[in-house]
């Protein structure tokens, strides 16, 4: 068992694609951050089509996409708002690259 | 990186000609002097130990995540990669590691009843190998074969 499904997370959606999870997070998240493989959430490296999207929510949850080979693909919300604050603050600095690299 | 570093990344076992083609790659990939990584979730790799118990196919064989990690953190590097697929999770596996090796040749083999339409969500530089095969490996297999007369 993974990190991420020892946390116990609530479950938005499930058996979705990739592209929907993306969809739902940039619509329904109060703030969302875009993000390239190799980036770690809660201590496991996220899975996704580049660019991933991780959403913030008000109350310090973080909503995010997980893939799993058998499964497809779940949205997942956990509150961890140190984990709220990287997310954010990673977001913008890589928001910052990619603006510097056009 | 002299030695050919080839890795396969397997989906979901629950297609047939998965493993077949798993085998015949891995054999076909070590007869051309590549140093083959093969991973997937447990299941996936339980069926590969299962089915090849003296190791004559499968290279060594490692779990989905573990392969992801020592990507990143820069402990392997593959100059080839074959990413199988023949659902949504599989193609986003496939996208994680394309953009983690944008170096490498990079094969996605998209299999299963709904390959063509799966083939079409496909929107990263990739090779692709399309073949709309379930039980039988045969069709695929040749397009593989035209594949490794010039990729490795």
């Amino acid at each position: 068992m993974g990190c991420i499904e020892m946390l116990k997370p609530q479950v938005l959606l499930r058996g979705i694609s990739f592209r929907e999870a993306r969809e739902y997070i940039e619509s329904n998240c109060d703030e969302y951050y875009y993000f390239q493989p190799g980036f770690k959430l809660f201590g496991e490296y996220i899975i996704g089509v580049p660019p991933i999207a991780v959403g913030i929510m008000k109350d310090g949850s973080v909503v995010f996409p997980y893939t799993k080979p058998c499964h497809g693909t779940f949205v997942l919300k956990h509150r961890d708002e140190a984990e709220a604050e990287r997310v954010r603050k990673l977001g913008k600095e890589e928001v910052i690259r990619s603006l510097k690299r056009r | 990186m002299s030695k050919t570093e080839a890795l396969i990344l397997m989906g979901c076992p629950e297609v047939p000609v998965q493993m077949s083609i798993v085998l015949y790659l891995s054999g076909a990939l070590r007869d051309k002097g590549a140093d083959v990584f093969i991973a997937g979730n447990p299941a996936a790799l339980n069926l590969a130990r299962v089915a090849d118990r003296k190791r004559c196919y499968v290279g060594r064989l490692i779990e989905l995540e573990r392969a992801i990690a020592d990507i990143v953190e820069k402990r392997r590097s593959f100059n080839i990669c074959f990413a199988l697929a023949h659902n949504d999770a599989g193609i986003t596996y496939a996208a994680t590691v394309r953009a983690l090796l944008p170096e490498s040749k990079f094969f996605m083999i998209i299999f299963g009843r709904n390959a063509e339409e799966l083939a079409g969500t496909v929107d990263f530089d990739v090779e692709m190998i399309v073949e709309k095969a379930v039980h039988n490996p045969l069709g695929l297999k040749k397009k593989i074969d035209g594949v490794l007369a010039w990729a490795v």
